[in-house]
């Protein structure tokens, strides 16, 4: 008996033309959930493939932005709090990630009402946290003027002092001088000119004192070129992704809604496998947290 | 599904959502100590920036374990689909040492040719012993100054 039991099993299966439509599914899953994964797994390392060209561009580069000095900025008011609007929304898609659990876990008791519920708060989360990356995006092009060429985010390489452009000598008339270290980041703003009425970069002097004690002049250089480049492109695609999910979240809750899904009895699975797409947008996230604004 | 009853099912992911918060929060906090922002002058003590880096990272792959294993349901699932799922990402694991290993490399060859740029025209011919490698001898840092980073 024990012998010929495989051989049985072997022949099953090469009568099967499809072998999700026999009675066994691969792997215990059905065939959407399973080549979801997989997907996933394809797209994790595209990802992947963004974050570690971030990290080594960032190690081939002498100066790099400090994260907490680019993400100080935040919609309530002029105060800089470093990291903080970013932390509100991985807020947003981690609990928006909860949500979808639960809509999840009410498509398994095959409560309709519960799924619409749940899912409606998931895309409100997801819409929220695309409205705060909006905002975000729109701060660093029209206010901070960064492009995918131009970063005007740029650090230090040595300590030094700024200079008053008219006088030639530091802010030390009255006011104390306005001093930093190496690593300091700077933000290159740009200023209307008086006499021609365009706008330029103003990249602010300063002294600083040479390793052999010599007094020297440097001024604001513009920080590495790509930071802005993957900025755009990550988070962007990130948020692509975010906003794909969003769309067809929708859509299916308007066929669970619909009532759709009560016909297939199979335990809203949709809601399953959209569900395991929008936790993945939140894993991603995950590590664009790392590695774009906590490292 | 199917292994908790729903009441429990339901604690779980109110466990869920406090945990990812609280560990967000502290990567938050972490980074910005790191930073020099709560304590001033920690960000010039190399050893806490490298370790609330590597502290960071552990939470982050910890977040993403939980994600997967419990929001994902990847516990549910049998155990060759969650191997076939994760252990190709394991191939990340060597990406992620060549390629920082080759952005630092990138970074010291830029910095050699930075400073053989600064190296005036006399001062080649004078040091111009290059022992037949096409290559400069590297000359006392005391000769050049390079004022700032060229862009």
């Amino acid at each position: 008996m024990a012998t010929t039991e495989p051989i049985i099993e072997q022949e099953e299966i090469q009568n099967q033309g499809d072998a999700w439509s026999g009675g066994k599914e691969p792997f215990k899953a059905s065939y959407g959930k399973l080549m979801m994964w997989y997907f996933l797994l394809s797209d994790a390392f595209t990802f992947a493939g963004f974050l570690i060209a971030y990290g080594a561009l960032r190690f081939s580069s002498p100066t790099w932005p400090v994260p907490d000095f680019v993400f100080q900025t935040h919609p309530f008011g002029d105060s800089h709090l470093p990291l903080i609007f970013v932390t509100i929304m991985s807020f947003l898609l981690i609990v928006s990630s909860v949500t979808m659990v639960r809509a999840v876990q009410e498509g398994h008791r095959e409560n309709q009402k519960g799924v619409v519920f749940w899912m409606l708060m998931t895309i409100i989360g997801g819409a929220g946290f695309l409205s705060c990356q909006a905002w975000e995006w729109t701060n660093l092009i029209a206010t901070e003027h960064m492009t995918v060429t131009t970063n005007p985010f740029g650090s230090h390489v040595t300590d030094g002092v700024y200079i008053d452009d008219e006088h030639g000598h530091p802010y030390a008339s009255g006011e104390e001088a306005e001093t930093f270290e190496a690593g300091d980041s700077y933000l290159i703003h740009k200023g209307v000119d008086e006499h021609t009425g365009e706008s330029s970069w103003i990249q602010r002097r300063f002294s600083f004192t040479t390793e052999d004690g010599q007094e020297m002049i440097g001024q604001q250089q513009f920080g590495p070129k790509a930071f802005g480049a993957l900025f755009f492109f990550i988070t962007g695609f990130h948020g692509f992704h975010v906003f794909s999910g969003v769309v067809f979240l929708t859509i299916i809750c308007v066929n669970v809604a619909s009532g759709l899904y009560v016909k297939r009895k199979n335990g809203y699975e949709m809601v399953e496998k959209i569900g395991l797409y929008w936790h993945f947008v939140d894993l991603v996230w995950v590590f664009v947290f790392l590695v774009f604004y906590l490292l | 599904m199917g292994h908790l009853s729903y009441e429990d099912s339901k604690k779980r992911v109110r466990y869920g959502l406090y945990l990812l918060a609280i560990v967000t929060l502290v990567e938050v906090f972490i980074s910005l100590f790191g930073k020099g922002h709560i304590i001033p002058g920690m960000h010039s003590i190399s050893f806490v920036v490298y370790a609330a880096g590597f502290i960071i990272i552990v939470l982050s792959l910890y977040k993403a374990y939980f994600i997967i294993y419990e929001f994902m349901h990847m516990k549910y699932e049998v155990k060759s689909l969650a191997m076939s799922v994760l252990l190709p990402t394991t191939l990340l694991i060597w990406a992620i040492i060549a390629f920082l290993q080759e952005g630092g490399s990138w970074e010291a060859r830029r910095a050699q040719i930075r400073d053989k740029h600064a190296i005036p025209a006399q001062q080649i011919q004078d040091a111009g012993h290059d022992e037949g490698h096409g290559m400069i001898n590297p000359i006392e840092e005391d000769d050049v100054y390079v004022p700032e980073l060229e862009s």
